[in-house]
Order: structure tokens, then C-alpha cells, then sequence
């Protein structure tokens, strides 16, 4: 079984920020935006044709600032948020915003590649994430089940909880919290745990991670020291709720179970640089990708820890004795994790990975120089994964 | 023919030869032999091993059986022609002369031998002749005597019947005598306690009395007799019972008592239960001495006093059973065999105690002496009774203990190296109080090294006493086969080295959090430990061990090849771990030092920034300790160059060539099409990559974590332009100090020129410094 050839888009510009546009599942589509302090930035709407191998990409102007993170909303299409730095009075202050896309690409790539040529869009402001005095915001994360109206942001030591309304065009804050302790504390980034109807948020400064509870906006859990140094990105399982993993500039990437913090559940060492970002499968919980400052995207299969540790779990009734016979077999093979494979397409650091919500076999990851590899998983291990 | 009639001779006969005239001697004299073998009707092919036998029927033959003169001549006219007639006549003659001398040299030779013999024949004929008359005289006389002897025996006859008759009565009446004094013997007998004999008395007349106990007055003397046999009988028993007396005493009684016509099983068991008796005294002794809290004897004098006592009196009891109760058969030997289980297994027992006690102790060869004892001693009872197997329990009990020391020896030496790396640490610790340099590492090493080469000795030799020649047990299979190969070489030798791996690895696996705590000059050192180990200590401690104990086993032993490959893969991962530590101190200062400044408000650059100097004063300082334990290692031939002229390369055409287009209003395309093709044509760095055994890769790993951290804090930074400069500056510094700790100073080149390229594309105003204003700062600096 041949695999597809990745498929490679360049940007002009150096980039970071990575998301795919979480609420549409049909069109496999991924945002990307650029960091460019000379020129305008841009977010770049790129669409992926699966069957044709094409991509289409529809560019957006960022006028605000050079972009370091990007989430989509999880209900509406056309919106998404940026954490975003602007230069004043020889200043650099990062905030954060929510925007609309101009509402003629929401259906979905209709236009014509072409029409790119023609003067680019702008976005549309919908509302700032940005009370005053509260420094810079590292990260913006969505809530992930709810109808798009919440947005937890870390803004330095702060962790602040938003509510939109009026189609997201206006923001108040809910709650908050903040770190204490000794230093400058200062968040590096956070994720909304899609369990426990969505009222845990994760997040990390410096080597420790932290949960809280949306309700009370109190700390839950503390996994300090959780690597040897800084802590980069974090993702929740989500099929098991109790789940994290996380990954750093250790070069490792930890798997925990919230409820036993003490010790890591599984570690892996893989990368020979700092680890940006890891992301689990939205399906397939134990497909793990991780991007890495050595330029390289590993793909993992972490079969023991996830929540299909035997395969893929059938109704016995459906079963003929024959097939369960079959099944069992198959079940007696000791599940095994190993990296599946290490893509090398990529020449700078890779500082963002993301699966596409549309198709669970897919991902893009994009390195600094703005390229962005849009791959797949293996077949053949698809397959194995499916039947 | 007047030729041959010429030559008359004696022999001349039908054996003349018309070939060979001119043969050899020997050819001559094996014709005659021939002949000679012809006429006793042997086959001539045969004898002479002529190759083609002629028909030897065949008339013309001349040689033949059968030749025929006129047959022959006959042949040789009607064949021949003249000349041939001639020659073969000559041929024939000369021949002829040939044979006839022969024949009369064989008979002068032979003359005065024959006679001689007919001299001698005539001799012993005379002889034989006297000889005759004597012997003739002597039938006579012997017919004489034989005439004589007849008449003595004839007279004597009758006077001998009477003599024969009158011993007999006499042997009756000595035998009558004895039986009517048996009782007033017996009495005394046993009054003066001369049991033995009055038991030889009682059996010699027993049989006697019991045949004619139909006459009264017998039957009076067998009544007396019972009487007094009963009380005899009685007085044994009485004296067996006390019991004081000791064992040869007791298997006198019980032989005697055994005499009487005792049941011997119920003596049997009688004698065994005695036994016991004492046996059980001896064990409580020694288990006096093994005591709750014992001011014990040494393990020596404890397995003295049960090879002694016990294990003596064991031995005894059995023999004089053995003795004793022969008739007693297959059953009486089992039921002493279980005797001898039982209490043995209690010895056992308490000699396991005693050991355990030893176990702690270090002196092997107060206990391989003890244990020798204790094994010989057993030898006896073992080879009286096989069945009890008291000698395998014994060798068992030797086996475990060994093992047991093998045991104490591997934590001892586990121990050892636990201890040396405290040490170390401490070593490495206290200086630094003090503050003066440090203690040479490779000094540290090889005290290290030594003293664990020195315990393993220590203990290969204490345990080599188990295998002694004089020790008894040294020559079990165990001990010549499976101590040595499995015990010593692979429990004790091979399991110390994955020990001492293992602990070592140890100090990489934990991570910052506990790993912190190892000085990462400790990492080196073990590292450089385990790779000398690897390329000599292991094979030499095997060898070692190897040629100390013999090793005869056949069951597989680790190789030397698989330990070095584990000493190496641990040396491996200790330096690659001391990489990524120092690496790490390294990163955290730069990465503080470009995090906490405020680079978009920076002022223009005097000077090289402080955190520079103090990371090229670190890398050196790692240089030089890496240089302690490791060699240099190869660098690329170009490095051989002076700073100066790399300086210029970097400063001029690189630096203009890289990052110009950045800052020219062009496109930012540019540079990404620059960045992309320069990284076309230079190799992927792989930033944690494995190092190599050697300074400059050592070096090459530090330099190349600490540059890739300074290039991605400085893509996270936004930079003013005097920012800019600043880096410049830095990168120009570390340009200048650090290409001489690596083996490819292109590597850093490239790391550092991607840093200044990034730095001018995170700047919105990049201007940068004029390349000789900046060699001017960093000269200054």
C-alpha cells in the first residue's frame, strides 16, 4: 500500500500559529498566521481537496500585529481568536482578539483560488480580549463543547475567563484568577479539558502544570516539576477524561493521569530538540503527533494508554464465533507503543502540529519558515486501527 | 658334452641349469636351495618365488621333476640351429663346471660336522648301555622293600584299632567333664562378670544338652544351666540399660546378649533407642553453644565439636549396628537408615543456624575451613550409610552457603562502589569550599578504579578458597563445575559489572528533579570509568577469573563482547547525559539573559554583554575538565586555522552575503529563499545527538545545545536595532572563542549565523553594525 505523498504549501513569511478550523467537519481546512513585523500579517485560510491532492488557500489580512497563536471557535465557522503582539512606544505588548472572517468564505472555498489575486480581506474585529494593565496573552483556548460564547485566556500571570455575547462581539469577563508565588510567573500556555462538562482548563508556566476549575476558578491539581524545564504545549485525551500529555524543552513528551500526579504515566524521548506541540487524534486517542525545534513531526502510536488499548472494540453480538476467535487472538498481542513515523519534510523548527477536524487521518504541521506539510497517517496502520 | 663329462662330481644329478651361467652368487645358491627344496617335494615356484612356473610336467623342463634327457636334446636338434646347438652346449658345460664346484664347497663345509655327530652317536650309545644295568638293579630292590613294608603293617595293625578307640573314649570323657562342670562355671563365671565367657561356655554346650536331654542327669545339668543362662541374660540387660558404659561397651553387651539367642529386633530397637539417647545429648550441646545470644565459639570450633561429637558418635553407633544386626538385612539397615535421616537432619539443622550467623561476617577462610571440616567429618557416616544420604545433605548445605557467599560478596562489592563514589563526590565537593582547583579527575579515576579492581580481587580471591585443592569438597561437580561458571564468573563477576552499569545509568535516568544533585564532573568520571572498562577491565577481570577457577562447565557464560557493549552503551549515555546537563547550565544562562532584557529599548552596544564572557569562561572551563579524562578527538582540517582568518571570513563576506537582503526593502521572500538554500547545502544539526568518546565532540554537543537555545529565544524576542547590534556583538564573541572547542567550526558558523539572521528578522529596523566596529568591541571585550 502506496501512502500519499505530503502535500507542501509555502507562506512568505515566518509563522507559528496553527489551528484547523475546529467547527467545520466537512472541508478539511486549516488557519495559519504569519509573523511578519515589516509587512502586514496575514491569516492564511488554507483548504485541502483530499481526492485531488490540491490546495486552495484564501489569504486574510491581520492588520494588528504579528501573530504567535490562533484558535478557531468551536460552534461558528467564521470566527476565531489571535493572540497577536503590537510594537508601541518601543514596546511589545501581545493581546488578544476575537475576529470574523469576511462572510463570503464561510461556506467554504466557493471562491476560486484565482480570485486570491484580487486584494486580500480583511478581518473583522469583533471584540478585544484585553482588560487593562493585564500584560501580555500567551494563549486563547475555546471552549470546546459549549455553543462558542466562553474563551479562557492567560494573559501573564493571569488566567481570565470570558464570556461573548452578541455573536461574540462583545466581551466581558466572567472570572478570574491569577499564580502567586515568587518571580515573575508567567503562563505559557493552557487547554480546555472537553470533560467533566467542559470546567477544567489546564495550564503551564515554567516547568509545572496546573489545573483549575472554571466554577470557582481554583486551582484543582499542581504537577510541579512536571519536566526538567519549560513546559510548551499541553493536550487533554479526549476519550479518556482523566488524561494529559504534555511536552517541553526537555525533549520529552510526558502522558499523566490527573488523578496521580506524582509520576508520569508513560514518557517518551523521541525528539532531539525542544517539543512545541503535541496533539492527541480527536478519534483515535492513541495516534499521537508531536512537533519538535529539530524540524522533525513524530507521529506515536501510545496503543497501552489509550482508550482502545486492544484494538478496535467490536459488539460481541455482531460477531460470528469465527470473528470473536479471530478478535481474541488479536487481543493476546501485547499492545505496543512505537513511533509510527518521523516526517522530515520540514527544514526549520516545526513549532505547530494540528489534526484536521474534518478528517482524523490527516494533519498539518507548519515550521518557522512558513511551510506547512499536510500529511497522512499511514494506511496501513489505518487500517489496522479500523478493522 | 666332453665338457660335462669332464666334471664328475659326487651330486651331479638332473638339476643342471641351461640359464644364469653368469648369474650372481646369491641367484646361484638359491638355484641350489632349489633343488634341494625339489627334491623334498616342495614346489620350487613356491620356495624360490619364481614368478612363471613352467609346466613342471613339462620333459623339457630342465629344472623340472620330469625332464627327460632325450627328450630334451632331442627337442634342441630338431628346433635348433647349429650355431644355437653350439652355443648351448658351451652354455651347458660351463654350467655344469658351475654346479660341481658348488657341490664340493657344500661338502667340504659340512664334513666335520657330520663327524662329529657320528662321534657323539657313538658315545651315547655306550652310555646308554650302562645306564640299563643300574636301573635293572634298582627294580629289584624296590620289590624288596615293598615286600617289607607289607609285613610291618600287617603286625601293627591291631595295636593301632585299640589306640584310636582309647582317644575317643577320652575326647567323651573330657566333653562329659566340662558338661557336668558347666553350672558351677557358669556361676563363676558370672560372678567375676566374665560375661564373654560364660557365653562361649553356654553356646559350646547348648547344643549338646539339647540332645540328650532325654537323660536325667544331662537334663539336670540343662536345667541349672537355663537357670543361671536367664540371670546372665538378666545381668546384660541390666547393664545394657544403664547405658553409661559407653558405646563399645553397649555393642559388646548387645553381641553377647545377640549370643544368648536374644530377638534381636527388639535389641535393635533397644540398641537404636540408646543411641538416640546419646546422640540427642550431643545435639542439645551444640545447640548450648549456638545459644540465644551466643558469646558463640568461632564457626570452627563449632563444627569441631559436632564433627566430634555428633557426627563420631554417629558414626560409631552405625558401624557397631551395621556389625551387629548384619543378619537383620534390608530392614534393619532402613530402619538404621532412618535413624541416621533423622538426627542427622536436626545436625543439619543446626548447622545452617551457625552459618546463617556467618553469613555477615567477611572472613571466608575461618568458614571454608569450618565447612571442610564439617564435610570430611561426614564422609564416614555417608559412606556407612548410603541410603541416609547424610554426605549429598552435607554437600547440599556446602552448596547453598557458597552461593549465600557469593551473595555477600556481590553486595559487598556493590557496596564498595557505592562507597567510592561517595567518595568521589565528597572529593569533588570539598575543594570547591576551599576553593582551590580541584583534584585531578583522572587521579580521582584511578583511585576509583583501582579501589573497586582491588575489591573484586579481594573477593575473587576469598571466594577461591571454596575451590581449593586441599578443601575436601572441592572436587564435587558443583564446586568444579557450576560454583565457578554460573557462582562466581556470572553471579558474582558479570552480575557486579551490570550492577555497577545499572547504578551509573542510574544517574542519567533520573531526571532534574533528583539528577540535579549529581555533579556533572561525577557523570564524566563514570563515564570515562565505564568506558575503560569496556576497552580493557572487563576482559581482564574475566581473564582473570577465568584462570582462576578453571572453568570446566559447559553452560553458556555471558561473553565478554555483550558486558563491553553494556559498559560502553552506559558509558554512552553518562557523557551524552553530562552533555545535556552542561548543556543545560549553559542554555539557562544565555536563555535568562536574552529573555530578561528589554531589547527593543536597548541602548547602543559598548560592549560584549557580561553573560558571554561568563559562557565562554564556563565552555572553557568544561573544556578543560572534559580534557582530564578524555582525548581531543579529531577536529575538520580547516580549524587548524588562526581565529584571525575565520574571523575575517565570518565578519566580511559571510555576514554581508547573509543577512543583507533581511533589511533591503526587496521581499521578504528573499530571505527565506536565501535561509532555504544555505540549508540546502548544509547538513540537518542534530541538536542532542549522540557523542562520541572524545573532548571535541563532548565540546561540539555542549556548544551545539547552548547555540540552539540562544537561536530560539531569540526568534521569540522582538529587537530594537541597537538590539540587533547587541547580538551581533555576542555572536561575534562567541564566534571568536568557540570555534576552538569544536570539531567542525562551521557548526558554529551556521548556529550563530542563524542567530544574528533571526535576530535581524525579528527586528523592525534592522540596521547593523558595521563589521569593524564590532571586531573592535569584541577585541576590547
Amino acid at each position: 500500500m502506496e501512502d500519499d505523498a505530503p502535500v507542501i504549501y509555502g507562506l512568505e513569511f515566518q509563522a507559528r500559529a496553527l489551528t484547523p478550523q475546529t467547527a467545520e467537519t466537512d472541508a478539511i481546512r486549516f488557519l495559519v498566521g504569519t509573523q511578519s513585523l515589516k509587512y502586514d500579517n496575514q491569516v492564511h485560510v488554507i483548504d485541502f481537496d483530499d481526492e485531488n491532492n490540491i490546495i486552495s488557500k484564501t489569504v486574510l489580512l491581520h492588520q494588528a500585529g504579528e501573530i504567535w497563536h490562533i484558535s478557531a471557535s468551536p460552534a461558528d465557522r467564521g470566527v476565531l481568536a489571535t493572540c497577536y503582539s503590537q510594537a508601541a512606544d518601543s514596546k511589545v505588548v501581545t493581546c488578544a482578539a476575537v475576529w470574523r472572517m469576511p462572510a463570503e468564505l464561510e461556506p467554504g472555498g466557493q471562491e476560486s483560488p484565482e480570485d486570491a489575486a484580487s486584494p486580500a480581506h480583511a478581518l473583522e474585529l469583533l471584540c478585544l480580549l484585553e482588560p487593562a494593565a493585564r500584560g501580555s496573552t500567551a494563549c486563547v483556548t475555546w471552549e470546546p463543547a459549549g455553543d462558542g460564547k466562553r474563551v479562557v485566556s492567560l494573559a501573564d500571570s493571569h488566567i481570565l475567563l470570558w464570556d461573548l455575547e452578541g455573536s461574540s462581539s462583545q466581551a466581558t469577563l466572567a472570572s478570574s484568577a491569577s499564580l502567586e508565588g515568587k518571580g515573575q510567573l508567567k503562563f505559557t500556555t493552557g487547554r480546555w479539558s472537553p470533560h467533566h462538562n467542559c470546567s477544567q482548563v489546564a495550564t503551564a508556566n515554567d516547568t509545572a502544570i496546573r489545573g483549575w476549575d472554571t466554577r470557582t476558578m481554583s486551582q484543582i491539581y499542581c504537577i510541579e516539576s512536571a519536566h526538567g524545564q519549560l513546559v510548551r504545549d499541553l493536550d487533554f485525551n479526549p476519550n479518556k477524561q482523566y488524561y494529559l500529555a504534555s511536552c517541553g524543552d526537555d525533549c520529552k513528551v510526558k502522558f499523566w493521569d490527573t488523578r496521580n500526579v506524582a509520576e508520569p504515566v508513560k514518557t517518551l524521548e523521541e525528539h532531539s530538540h525542544w517539543v512545541w506541540n503535541v496533539r492527541y487524534n480527536h478519534s483515535h486517542d492513541q495516534l499521537v503527533l508531536t512537533g519538535s525545534s529539530d524540524s522533525r513531526v513524530i507521529l506515536s502510536n501510545m496503543v497501552s494508554i489509550s482508550s482502545e488499548p486492544f484494538g478496535h472494540l467490536v459488539d460481541d453480538d455482531d460477531l460470528s464465533d469465527q470473528e470473536e476467535r479471530r478478535l481474541e487472538e488479536k487481543s493476546q498481542e501485547p499492545p505496543q507503543d512505537s513511533v509510527i513515523a518521523t516526517y522530515e519534510e520540514h527544514e526549520d523548527s516545526v513549532y505547530a502540529v494540528d489534526w484536521s477536524s474534518a478528517d482524523p487521518w490527516l494533519f498539518a504541521s507548519l515550521s518557522y519558515d512558513g511551510r506547512l506539510v499536510i500529511n497522512r497517517v499511514p494506511r496501513a496502520l489505518k487500517y489496522h486501527i479500523l478493522l | 658334452m666332453a665338457a660335462a663329462a669332464a666334471a664328475p662330481g659326487p651330486g651331479s644329478g638332473p638339476g643342471d641349469s641351461p640359464e644364469g651361467p653368469e648369474a650372481e652368487a646369491p641367484e646361484r645358491r638359491r638355484k641350489a636351495h632349489g633343488m634341494l627344496k625339489l627334491y623334498y617335494s616342495l614346489s620350487e615356484g613356491e620356495a624360490a618365488g619364481r614368478p612363471s612356473g613352467p609346466d613342471p610336467l613339462d620333459p623339457t623342463d630342465l629344472n623340472g621333476a620330469h625332464f627327460d634327457p632325450e627328450v630334451y636334446l632331442d627337442k634342441l636338434r630338431r628346433e635348433c640351429p647349429l650355431a644355437q646347438l653350439m652355443d648351448s652346449e658351451t652354455d651347458m658345460v660351463r654350467q655344469i663346471r658351475a654346479l660341481d664346484s658348488d657341490m664340493q664347497t657344500l661338502v667340504y663345509e659340512n664334513y666335520n660336522k657330520f663327524i662329529s655327530a657320528t662321534d657323539t652317536i657313538r658315545k651315547m650309545k655306550n652310555d646308554f648301555r650302562k645306564m640299563e644295568d643300574e636301573m635293572d638293579r634298582l627294580a629289584t630292590n624296590m620289590a624288596v622293600i615293598t615286600d617289607f613294608s607289607a609285613r610291618i603293617s600287617a603286625t601293627l595293625q591291631d595295636r593301632h584299632e585299640r589306640i584310636t578307640k582309647l582317644a575317643g573314649v577320652h575326647a567323651l570323657l573330657r566333653k562329659l567333664q566340662f558338661l557336668f562342670e558347666l553350672p558351677s562355671r557358669l556361676t563363676k563365671c558370672v560372678e567375676l562378670g566374665a560375661y564373654g565367657q560364660a557365653v562361649r561356655y553356654q553356646g559350646r554346650a547348648r547344643a549338646v544338652l539339647q540332645q540328650y536331654q532325654h537323660l536325667p542327669s544331662f537334663r539336670a545339668i540343662q536345667d541349672d544351666c537355663q537357670v543361671i543362662t536367664a540371670r546372665l541374660a538378666q545381668q546384660l540387660r541390666q547393664r545394657f540399660r544403664e547405658g553409661g558404659s559407653g558405646a563399645p561397651e553397649q555393642a559388646e553387651c548387645v553381641e553377647l546378649l545377640l549370643a544368648l539367642g536374644e530377638p534381636a529386633e527388639e535389641l535393635c530397637e533397644e540398641f537404636l533407642a540408646h543411641a538416640r539417647g546419646r546422640l540427642e545429648e550431643e545435639l542439645r550441646s551444640l545447640e548450648a553453644e549456638l545459644g540465644p545470644s551466643p558469646p558463640a565459639p568461632d564457626v570452627l570450633e563449632f563444627t569441631d565439636h559436632g564433627g566430634s561429637g555428633f557426627v563420631g558418635g554417629l558414626c560409631q553407633v552405625a558401624a557397631a549396628y551395621q556389625e551387629l544386626f548384619a543378619a537383620q538385612g534390608p530392614a534393619g539397615a532402613e530402619k538404621l537408615a532412618a535413624f541416621a535421616r533423622e538426627l542427622g537432619s536436626r545436625y543439619f539443622a543446626l548447622v545452617e543456624r551457625r552459618l546463617a550467623q556467618e553469613q555477615g561476617s567477611g572472613d571466608n577462610s575461618l568458614l571454608v575451613r569450618a565447612l571442610d571440616r564439617f564435610h570430611r567429618r561426614l564422609r564416614a557416616p555417608g559412606a556407612l550409610l548410603a541410603a541416609a544420604g547424610l554426605a549429598e545433605a552435607a554437600t547440599e548445605i556446602v552448596e547453598r552457603v557458597a552461593r549465600e557467599r557469593l551473595g555477600h560478596h556481590l553486595q559487598g562489592l556493590q557496596a564498595a562502589f557505592l562507597g567510592s563514589l561517595t567518595d568521589v563526590r565528597q572529593a569533588l565537593a570539598a575543594p570547591r569550599i576551599a576553593g582551590k582547583e580541584g583534584p585531578g579527575l583522572a587521579e580521582l579515576l584511578a583511585n576509583v578504579a583501582s579501589s573497586i579492581l582491588s575489591h573484586i580481587k579481594a573477593s575473587l580471591a576469598s571466594v577461591h578458597l571454596f575451590t581449593a585443592k586441599e578443601v575436601s569438597f572441592s572436587n564435587k561437580p558443583y564446586f568444579r563445575g557450576e560454583f565457578c561458571s554460573q557462582g562466581v564468573r556470572e553471579s558474582l563477576i558479570v552480575g557486579f559489572i551490570r550492577s555497577m552499569c545499572q547504578t551509573a545509568q542510574s544517574f542519567c535516568d533520573s531526571p532534574g528533579e533528583k539528577g540535579g544533585a549529581t555533579p556533572p564532573a561525577l557523570l564524566l568520571l563514570l563515564s570515562r570509568l565505564c568506558l575503560d572498562y569496556e576497552t580493557a577491565t572487563i576482559s581482564y577481570i574475566l581473564t582473570l577469573t577465568d584462570e582462576q577457577f578453571l572453568v570446566q562447565d559447559q553452560s553458556p557464560v555471558t561473553p565478554v563482547s555483550t558486558l563491553c557493549a553494556e559498559a560502553r552503551e552506559t558509558a554512552r549515555r553518562l557523557l551524552t547525559h553530562y552533555v545535556k546537563v552542561q548543556g543545560l547550565v549553559i542554555s539557562q544562562m544565555l536563555r535568562k539573559s536574552v529573555e530578561t532584557r528589554d531589547w527593543l529599548s536597548t541602548l547602543e552596544p559598548r560592549n560584549v554583554r557580561a553573560v558571554m564572557k561568563r559562557v565562554v569562561e564556563d565552555t572553557t572551563a568544561i573544556d578543560v575538565q572534559v580534557g582530564l579524562l578524555y582525548e581531543e578527538g579529531v577536529r575538520k582540517a580547516q580549524s587548524s586555522d588562526s581565529s584571525k582568518r575565520t574571523f575575517s571570513v565570518y565578519s566580511s563576506s559571510r555576514q554581508q552575503g547573509r543577512y543583507a537582503p533581511s533589511y533591503t526593502p526587496s521581499a521578504p521572500m528573499d530571505t527565506n529563499l536565501l535561509s532555504n538554500i544555505q540549508k540546502l547545502f548544509s547538513e540537518r544539526i542534530d541538536v542532542f545527538s549522540p557523542v562520541e568518546f572524545n573532548k571535541v565532540s563532548v565540546l561540539t554537543g555542549i556548544i551545539k545545545i547552548s547555540l540552539k537555545t540562544l537561536l530560539e529565544c531569540v526568534r521569540l524576542r522582538t529587537f530594537g536595532r541597537f538590539g540587533l547590534q547587541q547580538v551581533q556583538v555576542d555572536c561575534h564573541f562567541l564566534q571568536l572563542y568557540l570555534w576552538r572547542f569544536v570539531a567542525d567550526e562551521e557548526l558554529v558558523h551556521l548556529l550563530l549565523d542563524e542567530v544574528v539572521a533571526s535576530a535581524a528578522l525579528r527586528c523592525p529596523d534592522p540596521v547593523p553594525m558595521e563589521p569593524s566596529v564590532v571586531e573592535v568591541i569584541c577585541e576590547r571585550g
